[in-house]
């Protein structure tokens, strides 16, 4: 009696979980059959393992773009005479046989044979790592000051006398600048400048390639030439050419403005082009029709009706234009017609690898080469899967 | 008839667009605040001289930098059409035969780059496209997309470094010293060329590699292709003789841009490795703000991109006579 008690109601809990299911699957498919073509393109980019990876990739970097200065130990302006050129700290767990959690060696510099300078680790003290260290203070996204860093080293056993010992963790350029922190800071340059140029060069195409695609006629053949006047330069001497002409002693911030204008100026041509040809198959549709006959003014056929038709097709553009901008930028900056000192940016990072002499005692220095190709790549990558995501016909 | 009407057109366009193309330069080159005459009454102060107001006038109505905008520009223009492309201030020449230096090492490097370019992306992309969804296919794939993604500058950096730890001299400048005179030399110069020709042609490898495999790719599904199978045609005639042909379009088509990316990727990379190419003495020229210099160099690397683009069209045109004039002519 009991037992069969017991069946029908482990039955009966089968069904109902059965039919649980069943709704469960139901409502995804309603939400499937009722969800925007925003949400459909998203769907499909996450099946996009490659583009999904690249995604938290980026979001990574830009996390460290937004708080560069909590996770940097040092600050923009810190050197260090003694750490110049200094190789990375090695991290250790283990002093004198006993674990006693990470710390790092201080490193004395010594000449070799040949009377170059070389660090060896110091095994006496030891120095040990710690979270939420205080240090240089410094300001996120502007306003919230602060000077606790993530992490950085605890120099309470320092002997009187000595320089403070610190975390490197990709070593030290020829100012005993710490590597790390520059390649975190820099990359508020490196990898803002694209945005914003991208965002200024799809302004400029959606309203140029617009206007020639919607009126067509004299407007169209005049812009087309001038696009073409464009396409027609080699980018990289014009780039050059346009950096040279930002006037020398002006602040940091009118030199990442005008970069940013240079870069945007120079990647519009052929957005406005795939504006145009979009714009050209749009305005032909009833509905545009239907608006003008009802009135509605040009502009707002244009951002309403028309814009939105190719919005995803755009962005993906945009996407894939990206990449070239963060060339372009580290490029500019490491042929030093860029962001110059004190400001930093990947490229002015890659500067000291112009000599071979520096690549040869201090590989370190090429550290920033990797996070350019990341960010290139993962760019890349997710905006070949946005296409493939955006296409309605795969 | 109605290909040479296209021809016509194509010319005349391509004359416009060069004339529009001096004007951009013109105004380029004069945005930097100051001008020649500025930096060069700064070095001589640096130097210790005096210079009073009186002289200063007195230059730049000698170099003629005085005069308004418009003036100068169709100064420079009518000398750009005569062949007087004015005097580098900075090395005290003809900006002519400065650029008459560097213009047959910066085309004939140019010219080994499209040829590598070609010779590699073509065969490579035909392989992939017919290997698809197999390993060496993924593999030609990502190393594409590194190769798009890596920085000229520094793919040059790189293989400079390692050519100096193999040979233990880096591999830098273009002509051994003494110039090509017997068969080692002609060597040596073969081995110099094999740093920049990689670099430059690198990305446009692998961007030419991801089209040609996609058209590819597509030619694969078509009728024709099945058609032309069940026939008993062999897979490598079918490959060369049919699908080649509608592959070859957006090669073609691609030349244009091709030569604009090669220029591109030639400058920063011989300013890394010291060519003797146009690259560096831009480089100088915009830093000692030589206006005829820069201005003359930024035209020539135009005008090159310009003849490129007239020739991939007009190639376009005669290879496949359904495109473009039919569609320009409307």
């Amino acid at each position: 009696m009991m037992r069969t008690k017991g069946k029908t109601n482990s039955s009966e809990r089968v069904l109902r979980k059965e039919e649980r299911k069943l709704q469960k699957r139901i409502k995804q498919q309603e939400k499937y059959f009722m969800s925007s073509q925003w949400q459909l393109m998203a769907r499909r980019l996450v099946k996009h393992k490659l583009a999904v990876i690249s995604f938290v990739i980026l979001a990574i970097l830009y996390t460290g773009v937004i708080f560069a200065g909590f996770i940097a130990p040092q600050g923009l302006e810190d050197y260090s005479a003694t750490y110049s050129n200094a190789p990375p700290s090695k991290i250790h767990f283990i002093h004198n046989g006993k674990f006693v959690g990470p710390f790092v060696y201080r490193y004395d510099t010594e000449f070799d044979k040949f009377r170059n300078k070389i660090f060896v680790e110091n095994k006496e003290e030891i120095y040990p790592i710690k979270f939420f260290v205080k240090g240089v203070p410094y300001k996120i996204l502007g306003f919230i000051e602060s000077d606790i860093h993530l992490f950085g080293v605890d120099n309470s056993n320092l002997p009187q006398g000595k320089d403070p010992v610190v975390l490197m963790l990709f070593g030290a350029d020829k100012l005993g600048r710490d590597l790390f922190s520059r390649v975190l800071i820099g990359s508020q340059v490196s990898l803002t400048v694209p945005l914003v140029g991208t965002f200024i060069s799809f302004v400029l195409a959606v309203i140029i390639g617009g206007l020639s695609g919607y009126y067509g006629g004299w407007v169209d053949t005049v812009i087309q030439r001038i696009i073409e006047v464009f396409l027609s330069f080699p980018t990289l001497p014009l780039w050059m050419a346009l950096s040279a002409a930002i006037p020398p002693g002006i602040s940091v911030t009118k030199v990442y403005i005008f970069i940013t204008i240079i870069m945007s100026l120079l990647s519009w041509p052929n957005l406005a082009r795939v504006v145009r040809s979009k714009f050209l198959a749009l305005k032909k549709e009833d509905y545009v029709l239907a608006a003008r006959l009802a009135g509605v003014s040009d502009f707002k056929i244009i951002i309403r009706h028309l814009v939105p038709g190719f919005m995803s097709y755009l962005i993906v553009n945009l996407t894939l234009g990206i990449p070239g901008m963060i060339l372009g930028e580290t490029s500019m900056s490491f042929l030093g017609l860029g962001m110059r000192p004190p400001a930093t940016s990947w490229g002015v990072l890659l500067q000291e690898c112009q000599s071979i002499s520096n690549i040869a005692n201090c590989p370190w220095k090429l550290i920033p080469v990797i996070f350019v190709g990341v960010a290139v790549l993962a760019f890349n990558f997710l905006g070949d899967g946005m296409r493939d995501a955006a296409d309605p016909y795969k | 008839m109605d290909k040479w009407r296209y021809i016509a057109k194509r010319l005349v366009l391509s004359l416009f667009t060069l004339l529009m193309i001096t004007f951009v330069v013109f105004f380029v080159i004069q945005l930097p605040p100051g001008d020649f005459v500025d930096t060069l009454v700064e070095s001589m102060v640096a130097q210790g001289e005096r210079v009073t107001e009186q002289e200063i006038i007195q230059l730049k109505a000698m170099y003629g930098v005085d005069r308004p905008f418009i003036v100068q520009y169709l100064d420079w223009l009518s000398g750009i059409l005569t062949g007087d492309w004015g005097v580098s201030y900075f090395y005290n020449k003809s900006v002519i035969s400065i650029i008459g230096e560097t213009l047959w090492p910066t085309i004939m490097i140019s010219l080994i780059t499209l040829f590598i370019t070609y010779a590699i992306s073509i065969p490579v992309a035909i392989y992939t496209a017919k290997h698809q969804y197999q390993l060496s296919d993924y593999i030609f794939t990502f190393l594409g997309f590194v190769g798009m993604a890596v920085p000229h500058f520094l793919l040059a950096i790189l293989l400079m470094y390692l050519s100096f730890k193999w040979f233990g001299t880096p591999l830098m400048g273009l002509f051994p010293e003494g110039g090509i005179v017997s068969w080692a030399s002609f060597l040596e110069f073969l081995k110099r060329l094999i740093i920049p020709v990689i670099v430059i042609s690198l990305s446009g490898t692998c961007g030419l590699i991801r089209s040609i495999r996609a058209q590819m790719l597509d030619e694969q599904e078509r009728p024709y292709v099945l058609c032309t199978r069940a026939r008993g045609v062999s897979e490598k005639k079918l490959t060369y003789k049919y699908q080649m042909r509608a592959v070859l379009n957006p090669i073609v088509a691609g030349l244009g841009p091709m030569i604009a990316g090669i220029f591109n990727g030639s400058t920063i990379t011989a300013i890394v490795l010291m060519l003797p190419t146009q690259g560096p003495v831009l480089l100088k020229a915009l830093r000692a703000q030589d206006v005829y210099l820069s201005g003359g160099i930024l035209m020539i690397s135009a005008i090159l991109v310009v003849v490129g683009t007239l020739i991939s069209d007009l190639l376009l045109a005669v290879l496949d006579p359904r495109v473009k004039y039919i569609e320009e002519s409307k």
